[in-house]
């Protein structure tokens, strides 16, 4: 106590308040440019397709894929990220994306079907 | 391809109901519903000529030995295009016993269920025991496999098969072949036959004579029925590379729903009806789900496929025939 009581004496407090001042300006700065990251995006399988084909997140978000066709799909990670079960009428399957990158799946069951997921 | 096939329904239709076909060499057609189809494949010359629906079909034609192909079963499928697959299930199997000659087995070419399920399979095994023919030869479609990788398929089904189920079987003379095409199928690809089958398959050939009759027998196309929606197999050229020293070569198929006919040198690729509801003709809808027609037609563009062996003729006659 002593100690930290004698780094605030030193005057290094007005500095961190400067600096953090700068970084939460900053901050909201960005957060105005863009929106606040989403929680949840959605992906509807109609007609044998994925729509929209290719999606486009933030870090974190939920996407959650719904079948409305009356064939049962799957939603699978060409690279073994994410696999759902097969997915029959109004079921869904939903995958946190909790790192940046692309993510390619596709219906294991009518391969033609296929997706993307851009995580930024 | 396929379109071309599609322009040439009504011509051939119109054809077939004037006198029938025979041309050399390259012949192909495809007919809907409601009238029957007989081919006739004599020294490498297709013929055909049509049958009306309640045509007579003549016994075994003198021929060896006849079975019968059902598909597309998707037992557990409730939707609209068809809420009671039981019972059309069921017609066919009404169907195949009021045959006038009992067919020697059966051949189920796959989406025995809609989705893999226990009961599902429970349900059609039990309908087909009601059938006059006691042998069912199967192969999985790719609704037969889902989740487990085809285990529970295997074990139901995969007695004395290899992989994923594939294998061989002679009956008086014919030589059957029953492949696997709904495995591990890749992102924007069509059905896929993998390296371990074919090399089986070409080993399993390899013995015959050139003059042995052949029937492959498998789920979805073996031939570029529609890429666009999936209707064909990746790798199926170089399994019919292996029939090429083959005077017949039959080839059948489900998967879509709806009749399709092919022939090619040697080669004759048929696919059946479904037992439990229709799709549409290549690129005419948004995709190839299930079609719904009204309640009455149903039955009309539902069937079986007849196919009837004459020893002598390496000659295989395949009819068609609704549920209606």
């Amino acid at each position: 106590m002593k100690k930290k009581n004698v780094w605030i004496a030193n005057g290094v407090m007005a500095a961190m308040l400067a600096i953090l001042l700068f970084l939460s300006l900053s901050q909201s700065t960005i957060a105005k440019a863009e929106p606040s990251p989403p929680a949840s995006a959605q992906v509807k399988i109609d007609n044998f397709s994925f729509g929209p084909q290719t999606l486009t997140v933030l870090v974190g978000t939920t996407v959650t894929w719904t079948n409305r066709d009356d064939i049962p799909h799957t939603i699978v990670s060409t690279d073994g990220v994410f696999k759902s079960k097969v997915r029959d009428t109004d079921e869904t399957f939903s995958f946190t994306f909790t790192k940046a990158g692309t993510y390619t799946y596709f219906c294991s069951v009518h391969p033609k079907m296929t997706g993307k997921i851009v995580v930024q | 391809m396929a379109i071309e096939k599609n322009n040439l329904i009504d011509q051939t239709l119109q054809e077939l109901n004037e006198d029938g076909i025979d041309r050399r060499g390259f012949l192909k057609c495809m007919a809907w519903a409601g009238t029957g189809l007989l081919w006739t494949i004599s020294g490498g010359i297709p013929t055909s000529q049509a049958f009306g629906r309640n045509a007579a079909h003549n016994g075994k034609n003198g021929g060896d030995f006849t079975f019968v192909q059902i598909s597309d079963s998707h037992m557990g499928f409730n939707k609209p295009a068809n809420p009671d697959v039981v019972a059309t299930l069921q017609a066919a199997i009404d169907k195949i016993n009021a045959l006038p000659t009992a067919p020697d087995f059966l051949l189920h070419t796959g989406d025995i269920s809609h989705l893999s399920r226990p009961e599902q399979f429970d349900t059609v095994d039990q309908i087909l025991k009601s059938a006059s023919a006691k042998d069912v030869f199967f192969v999985p479609g790719e609704h037969d496999v889902l989740d487990d990788n085809g285990k529970s398929y295997l074990e139901r089904y995969g007695k004395n098969t290899k992989g994923a189920g594939w294998y061989s079987f002679d009956k008086k003379g014919v030589h059957f072949i029953g492949l696997v095409n709904v495995m591990n199928l890749k992102a924007g690809g069509l059905g896929t036959l993998g390296g371990v089958q074919l090399e089986w398959m070409e080993d399993d050939v390899k013995h015959l004579k050139s003059s042995t009759p052949i029937v492959v027998f498998a789920h979805i196309p073996l031939w570029s029925a529609y890429p666009e929606w999936g209707w064909g197999t990746d790798d199926s050229a170089q399994a019919l590379g292996y029939l090429k020293k083959f005077g017949s070569v039959t080839v059948l198929n489900g998967h879509i729903h709806q009749i399709m006919q092919k022939v090619e040198g040697n080669v004759t690729f048929h696919s059946a009806m479904s037992t439990a509801f229709p799709q549409p003709k290549p690129g005419t809808a948004d995709s190839p789900g299930p079609m719904k027609v009204p309640a009455e037609q149903l039955k009309s563009i539902l069937g079986i496929t007849d196919v009837d062996y004459v020893r002598g003729h390496h000659s295989l006659a395949v009819v068609d025939s609704t549920l209606a």
